[in-house]
């Protein structure tokens, strides 16, 4: 095993990601290769947890295999995730509904590539609609966090599992090529010992163990339930989880908002590049801020529309044709202009093209 | 300090694996750093290349669209690249195989012969330490032993036998740029 202290390391993101899966004490992985996250499979092969903490890593027949295996894993109480890029999230879609009904917390890695279809390995945000409004079928949500750094890929794994565990409800990574390839300093997070299985009993009395727990009987999974009024029940149950998230969980960081007359809104590594274009923006005068949603879902409105009141301009940056911008509109509320400016095709936008993009948004509202 | 860096060639070059270890030299020298490859096909054959930013604060875009410095190894990647370096910065090529050659002059223009130095070093493998040297020649960004330790960490330890030789490749570089080579 790796020593543990807080060393500094360079690695990518994605070989964070399975560092720190190892360090959390994760039970399973089941994967299936593809580009731009194939080192994330790599890296725990490589590591070779399963002579160490225990932890399975598998490389599944295929994408819907491995979420169905992290379904299973789940229904018993352990820690299971799943990593994927773009068309591999698509197939694993009917998977993560089934978990999210069946009330079970898992985390599932989505490392973005660009789509429709097969589409590109470079990177992309055009998943957000798929991660934050449902992606599979049934009224359901996903915990999404948004990584901007290497540091934080290590981070989220450990964040997660601790919301997916605390609200029994499945969480994603959404993360993009741009931050699963790159490198940069990372201190990986301290090492924590696997739940025992009594432990998983006493903790976790919903797990299905096959032995008669606290409750007296033994846990069946199954997300079927032809009773209408049962699975009206369900739901609200759901969706007073899914309030709670909404309440308690929601995250973002803001950079020079106090003074700003316009506003950038971007997630993962765009806000990175949005950063620089606005640190370019004030050595001129202009006085730009940046909001960085963290949490995708649940969404940072409340934050948005205070600053929406006191902006001229909200400027919204993604690597898709213009989704998160829905969700800003309806923050912002008419109180200013929102604005799209988006690259597709696994092109991203550099610093100089967000300037430009911006202030040319700017002189047309003043027109 | 802040250095904004491209390293670009062919697939192979060792174009990644340079920027890396310039990368790793900078963390063991306390700096903050970003490695940012292009990734794809570019491993199997064609253009690659890497963005490598060295700096003593925070570093927000790990993507740029101006250098403080660029390494350029092939022809493709100079006509892409050569207008992308900052007024008053400096552009590093190799000439073999590049005949048309970069006609700006608000630019530090330093040619390195590496491929050269590499044939009479026969040792193909350490171009990239050449060029590395060659750029630290030029570009005083971290010590070479900074670089030194980089590659022990970062080279499998089956290839540790490979450190002295690697060294001479460095050194061999820094002697091409400062001989004005």
């Amino acid at each position: 095993m790796e020593e543990e202290k807080n060393e500094v390391k360079l690695m990518k993101g994605n070989e964070a990601i399975a560092h720190a899966a190892i360090r959390y004490g994760v039970d399973g992985y089941f994967g299936y290769p593809i580009t731009p996250q194939s080192e994330i499979l790599e890296t725990l092969e490589e590591l070779m947890p399963w002579e160490t903490t225990g932890m399975v890593v598998l490389q599944a027949e295929s994408e819907i295999a491995a979420i169905n295996m992290v379904y299973g894993g789940a229904s018993t109480g352990k820690a299971v995730m799943t990593s994927s890029s773009s068309p591999g999230v698509s197939l694993k879609q009917e998977g993560i509904s089934y978990i999210a009904a069946g009330e079970l917390p898992a985390l599932i890695v989505n490392v973005m590539r660009g789509g429709p279809g097969l589409g590109t390995i470079h990177p992309s945000q055009s998943d957000y609609f798929q991660a934050t409004k449902g992606g599979g079928h049934g009224d359901y949500h996903l915990i999404v966090l948004a990584p901007s750094t290497v540091q934080e890929m290590a981070d989220f794994v450990a964040t997660g599992f601790d919301l997916a565990f605390k609200y029994r409800t499945p969480a994603m990574i959404l993360a993009d090529g741009i931050v699963g390839q790159m490198m940069e300093k990372v201190v990986l997070p301290p090492f924590r010992a696997r739940l025992t299985d009594e432990q998983i009993a006493q903790q976790r009395p919903w797990a299905v163990t096959g032995r008669a727990g606290s409750r007296g009987h033994k846990n069946v999974e199954t997300t079927l339930e032809l009773e209408d009024d049962k699975m009206e029940e369900i739901n609200h149950r759901l969706q007073a989880t899914y309030r709670e998230i909404e309440k308690n969980e929601t995250r973002f960081e803001t950079h020079y908002t106090d003074d700003a007359e316009y506003l950038i809104v971007a997630f993962g590594s765009i806000a990175r590049i949005c950063l620089k274009a606005i640190e370019d923006c004030r050595e001129t005068g202009l006085k730009v801020g940046l909001l960085r949603p963290i949490t995708l879902w649940p969404f940072p409105t409340e934050a948005i529309n205070e600053l929406a009141g006191r902006v001229k301009g909200i400027l919204t940056v993604e690597i898709n044709a213009g989704q998160m911008v829905q969700d800003v509109k309806l923050a912002a509320n008419g109180q200013s202009p929102v604005w799209h400016y988006g690259r597709m095709g696994g092109n991203v936008p550099n610093p100089t093209e967000v300037t430009e993009a911006l202030i040319s948004h700017i002189n047309q509202s003043k027109e | 300090m802040k250095e904004e860096i491209i390293i670009a060639g062919f697939g192979g070059q060792g174009v990644l694996s340079m920027g890396k270890i310039l990368a790793y030299a900078g963390l063991l020298d306390g700096l903050e750093v970003s490695w940012m490859p292009s990734y794809g096909p570019e491993q199997r054959g064609g253009t690659a290349n890497v963005t490598v930013i060295l700096s003593d604060d925070r570093i927000s875009s790990p993507v740029l669209d101006r250098y403080d410095t660029a390494v350029i190894l092939n022809q493709q990647s100079l006509d892409r690249f050569k207008s992308k370096v900052k007024p008053g910065g400096t552009l590093i090529y190799d000439p073999y195989g590049i005949h048309r050659l970069p006609e700006r002059t608000d630019i530090n223009i330093v040619r390195v012969n590496a491929m050269e130095a590499t044939f009479e070093m026969k040792s193909a493998k350490t171009y990239n330490m050449l060029l590395l040297g060659a750029l630290l020649g030029v570009r005083n960004l971290v010590p070479i032993e900074s670089v030194m330790k980089g590659l022990k960490k970062t080279l499998p330890e089956r290839h540790h036998h490979l450190l002295d030789l690697n060294r001479e490749a460095i050194n061999r570089g820094l002697s091409l740029v400062k001989a004005g080579d």
